[in-house]
Order: C-alpha cells, then sequence, then structure tokens
C-alpha cells in the first residue's frame, strides 16, 4: 500500500517535468511544423499539422541564404577563432599559473577584468581601427576580434585546470633535460585534452551564434554568416513567413547537430566552469 | 629540437646547471625567463590590447570628442557629450529605466525558474536526463533566432491557439503595447536563460552533502524547512555565480531586443546595448555612442562589484 502510493508521487512529478518540457518544446513545435506549410494553410492553421508537406519551402530558403556559402563562412571563422584562442589561452595560462610573479598577478587579474568590459564600449573604436588598418570585410579581422574578445574567459577555464595538475609531473621532465618549452608542448598539452574538448564546444556554440560582430565587420554580401544571412532574409521575407520560418529551421540545424553531439561537453562545461568560478 | 634533446639526455645534470658555465649564449636566451614570459604571454596580450585594451582607451578619449562617421573628424570637445546624454538625452535615461526594470525581473524569474528546475531535476526520475536536455535546448541557438521564433509565435502562433482555446491570454497584442512586449521580452529570456542556470544549480545541489540532509530530516525538519535552512544557504556560492551571469546576459541584452521588439513600440523596450548601438551606427554619432558606451560600462561594472559583493557575504563556509 505504502509502496504503490509512493510511486504514484513519482509518477506524477514524472509527468509534471514531463509537461513542463512540452511547455519548453513548443515553440520549436511551431516553427518546425509551419515551415513546412504553404503560406495560405500557416494563416488558417497555425496550431495543427501541415496536410501536404511542402518542402519547396527549403529549396526558395537555401537559395535565399546562399546557404552553402553562408555555412562555409560561418564554419571558418570559428574554426580559425577557436584554434587561435586554444593556443593562446593554454599557453598563457600555463604561465599565468605556474610562475606567479608579481607582474603575472596583475596580468592575470587584467584578464579578468575585460570579462566585465561590455561589447558596445570596445565595438565603436574597434570597428574604426579595423578600417584604418584594412581589417573590415575580412575573415582575418573577425578571428582577430574572437581571440581578443574569448581570450579572458578561455584562458580562465584553462587556468582553473592547469592548477589541478601536479607540479611533480613537470619536475620530472625538467629532470629529464625537457626545456621549459619542450615541458609544455609535450607533458602539459596532452594532459589539457579534456578542457580543451569543453573549450572547444562552448567557443564554438559562442561564436557561431555571435551576431553584432559579424554584423559590423563583414558588410559585404558574400561574406555573410548564418546569423547575419538569416537576420536580413527574416527583415526581408518577414511577411512572408513560409520561406522566413523555412530560413529559421536551416539556421538552427547545424548548432542543434553540433549540441547533440557535444551534449555532454556542453552540460559538464557549463557546470565546471561556473562551479571553478 | 631533436639535437638539443640529444645533448641534454647526455649530461643532464650539466645541462642543468649551465646558467653558470659557459653554454650557448643563444639556448640561454631562448630559456631566459623574459623569453619564455614573451613566447607563452605574449600572443594572448597582443590579441587583448588590439582588441580590449586599445579600443577601450580610445573609447574613452572619443567620448570627448564630437566624432561622426561620416567625416570622420573628431573636434575635442570635453564632457559636452555627457552634458548632452544627461539633459538632453530623456531616450538614453529611459533605456536605461527599461534595461534596469528588465534586468531585475528577468534575473529574478530566472533563478526561480532555473532552481526550481534543478530541484525538480535532482529528484530520481527515470527521464531526467532526456528532460534536463530539453530545457536546455534553446540557450544552444543564439538570441537572434531565438527573437525570431518567438515573432512568429507571437504575431502567429498566438492568435492561432487563441482562436482555438478562447484564452485572452494568447490573444493580447502582444508586440503591440509597452506593457506586453516587455513581457515578451521576460518570456523569451526566461525560456532562453533558465535551463543554462538549471545546469549550474544542479552542480550545486549535488554539492549538498546528503548525510547533512538525512541528519535534518531525522531531526524532523520539514522539505521547506530543508530548503530554506540548509540547502539554499550552502548553495549561495552557486547563487552568486548565477546571479552573476543572468546579471551580465540581461543587463547587456543585444540580440534578443533586436530581433523580437527592436525596441519598439515607440521605443520602449530599447535596451541601453541597443541604443548605443543606434546612436553609434544609426545616427552617425561615434562621439556620442563611445560617451554612452563609457557611461554603460560604469554601470556594468558597479552593478557586478556590489552584486558579487552582497552574495558573498551571504555564503556560508563548510
Amino acid at each position: 500500500m505504502f509502496g504503490r502510493s509512493y510511486s504514484f508521487k513519482w509518477f506524477g512529478i514524472e509527468l509534471l517535468a514531463f509537461l513542463l518540457a512540452l511547455v519548453f518544446l513548443s515553440p520549436f513545435y511551431f516553427v518546425i511544423v509551419n515551415s513546412f506549410k504553404s503560406f495560405a494553410e500557416l494563416l488558417t492553421d497555425t496550431a495543427g499539422l501541415p496536410g501536404v508537406l511542402h518542402a519547396e519551402n527549403y529549396v526558395n530558403a537555401w537559395k535565399a541564404l546562399n546557404y552553402p556559402q553562408a555555412f562555409k563562412n560561418t564554419l571558418i571563422i570559428t574554426i580559425f577563432s577557436n584554434l587561435g584562442l586554444i593556443i593562446i589561452s593554454s599557453m598563457a595560462a600555463y604561465r599565468l599559473v605556474r610562475n606567479k610573479s608579481r607582474m603575472n598577478r596583475i596580468l592575470f587579474s587584467m584578464f579578468m577584468l575585460a570579462m566585465v568590459i561590455p561589447f558596445q564600449s570596445i565595438m565603436i573604436p574597434m570597428v574604426k581601427m579595423f578600417g584604418w588598418v584594412n581589417l573590415m570585410n575580412t575573415f582575418t579581422g573577425v578571428v582577430i576580434a574572437y581571440m581578443g574578445m574569448g581570450v579572458s574567459f578561455t584562458l580562465f577555464l584553462y587556468s582553473s585546470f592547469i592548477i589541478a595538475i601536479p607540479k611533480e609531473i613537470e619536475e620530472s621532465a625538467v629532470v629529464d633535460g625537457c626545456t621549459p618549452y619542450g615541458t609544455f608542448f609535450r607533458i602539459i598539452v596532452p594532459l589539457l585534452k579534456p578542457m580543451t574538448v569543453t573549450v572547444l564546444v562552448l567557443n564554438s556554440l559562442w561564436i557561431w551564434n555571435d551576431f553584432l560582430l559579424p554584423m559590423l565587420v563583414l558588410q559585404k554580401p558574400g561574406l555573410q554568416t548564418i546569423q547575419t544571412a538569416t537576420s536580413s532574409l527574416f527583415g526581408q521575407y518577414m511577411t512572408q513567413w513560409d520561406l522566413a520560418l523555412a530560413v529559421l529551421v536551416m539556421g538552427m540545424i547545424p548548432v542543434m547537430i553540433l549540441f547533440f553531439m557535444a551534449q555532454r561537453h556542453v552540460i559538464q562545461g557549463i557546470a565546471d566552469g561556473a562551479v571553478k568560478g | 629540437m631533436d639535437n638539443n634533446r640529444a645533448s641534454i639526455n647526455m649530461h643532464p645534470v650539466l645541462e642543468r646547471s649551465s646558467k653558470l658555465e659557459r653554454g650557448s649564449t643563444v639556448k640561454r636566451w631562448i630559456s631566459s625567463q623574459w623569453m619564455q614570459q614573451a613566447f607563452f604571454i605574449g600572443p594572448a596580450i597582443l590579441f587583448y590590447s588590439i582588441v580590449i585594451a586599445i579600443p577601450f582607451f580610445f573609447g574613452i578619449y572619443y567620448s570627448m570628442t564630437s566624432w561622426d562617421g561620416v567625416s570622420g573628424n573628431a573636434v575635442w570637445v570635453g564632457l559636452n557629450n555627457f552634458s548632452t546624454i544627461f539633459l538632453k538625452d530623456p531616450e538614453f535615461g529611459q533605456s536605461f529605466w527599461f534595461t534596469t526594470r528588465f534586468t531585475l525581473t528577468a534575473v529574478i524569474l530566472n533563478n526561480v525558474i532555473g532552481f526550481a528546475l534543478a530541484y525538480l531535476l535532482s529528484l530520481p526520475l527515470k527521464s531526467r536526463s532526456a528532460i534536463r536536455t530539453i530545457f536546455f535546448l534553446p540557450n544552444v541557438l543564439g538570441g537572434l533566432v531565438l527573437g525570431f521564433i518567438w515573432q512568429f509565435i507571437l504575431v502567429q502562433g498566438f492568435p492561432g491557439i487563441g482562436k482555438l482555446t478562447n484564452l485572452s491570454f494568447f490573444n493580447l497584442p502582444w508586440l503591440g503595447t509597452e506593457a506586453t512586449a516587455y513581457w515578451a521580452l521576460i518570456i523569451v529570456s526566461v525560456w532562453q536563460g533558465a535551463g543554462y542556470l538549471m545546469v549550474i544549480y544542479i552542480a550545486g545541489l549535488a554539492n549538498v552533502p546528503k548525510d547533512l540532509i538525512e541528519a535534518s530530516v531525522i531531526d524532523g525538519a520539514g522539505k521547506w524547512q530543508i530548503l530554506k535552512n540548509i540547502i539554499i544557504p550552502l548553495i549561495m556560492p552557486t547563487v552568486t555565480v548565477c546571479l552573476f551571469i543572468s546579471i551580465s546576459w540581461t543587463f547587456k541584452m543585444f540580440d534578443l531586443n533586436y530581433s523580437l521588439t527592436s525596441g519598439g513600440p515607440y521605443g520602449s523596450t530599447e535596451s541601453v546595448a541597443m541604443n548605443i548601438y543606434n546612436e553609434a551606427f544609426g545616427n552617425n554619432r561615434y562621439g556620442l555612442g563611445t560617451a554612452k558606451a563609457l557611461i554603460f560600462f560604469v554601470a556594468v561594472t558597479f552593478i557586478t562589484l556590489i552584486q558579487v559583493k552582497l552574495t558573498k557575504s551571504r555564503e556560508v563556509e563548510m
């Protein structure tokens, strides 16, 4: 008797959680379902399933977005920014953690301070400076900007990880004749792998979804990222929901795939990053 | 590199004390502290300077000029921009007030709901990892896309449900009036952020010692008492982090604002970040824009400091 009421209670809680999850999912349902409808059907019956699947919405969206181009642009920016961030942040974090001179303590707080500075406080002069040195409308410019903006957080994640690596490992490497550089690249870098995966996933989500920076720096048509292309098309086709929604779904797909592939790392990374903060 | 290693392998001890002996000067120079400092930290400082430090200080200078985006001339005007902002620009004040109100509501709701979801999913439910993923899902997409999704839902989806159910909640002109547009932004912001905070709260809850809770159950404490007197004080460090993160998101909100309401109706939901953007890139008044950005920076720093101080003082040492 007791056991039965107990499991009944748990079933109720489970059901509640499940219903809440459905509420959270419902916006996705609306967008996906309606992206397959004809415009007329979408207006008269928004909540129901589509009568006929109008896949041509996606064909049109593919062309309008110039999808392969936008995808390639976003991918290039994301890959190179990530690569740069991993290299410069892990090296700096190593030195700052292992060599706590007064200067390095100051440098560390300087990096941490940058996490408070809003993007709005640097964007206007930054765009101006990029204009002076011909970095406007280049991927190099965007990658440099992401490296500067992301270095603080990435360095912070790496340093919290390096602190936990026992010093004895490096000391024995030095005794075996490793130079400081060899110690870092041969001993420390392989040990950093779990944190590198976390950094990679978190920074990829950020860079892939970022909108304002590419909008400011990449203003020529062929340079659009998925975000900026989505934004300009959505504005343009606002009255044409069938096309606008297909555009939206196509913008969502790559990042969703990334998330489901690396789900464990995303969630673990967020929890770790926050707890160590 | 290999040569280097071979020679080191032969005389490990000698090599280490080579600083005193007459080893190769180049090698000594390469492994000097100064060189190591430059090699390891140099690149990070370089990018930090180009992207953060130099533009930031330029911004302080430009905030005292009449720089516009068209002629490119920056004439020194002292503190004129600041007096213009405070005395002649009620819109900036309004956007500041909106952002403050929005941050307050969104942060409270985000954290309460994020914590509630975490508490729910800390219970031994069968499907909890799947449900956790679902709650987190909106956060995977950027604010821009989320804003567009909800624009469709509020403009087209809600009236559709309204027709079926006759609930007046769904028939409101969501993006048409000031009050509803404000709440529309709050709803989307909670939908976006609660799952993220939930992940952090779950990690925090997992660190609360089980025996402490069991002991208080034996002592006859109720569920509510355990939550209020044991769990919440013990997870105050997590609360600090979550407040920090959510304040920083909502106070700096741009993407969502841009795509969902564009500041409308009649500029009533224009965030500070968006006001700065419009001033600089819409009106081409860069000097004024940088001055606003500087005020914004001071406000962000001030709020962050106060918040960290307040919550840190409430943390309990284990």
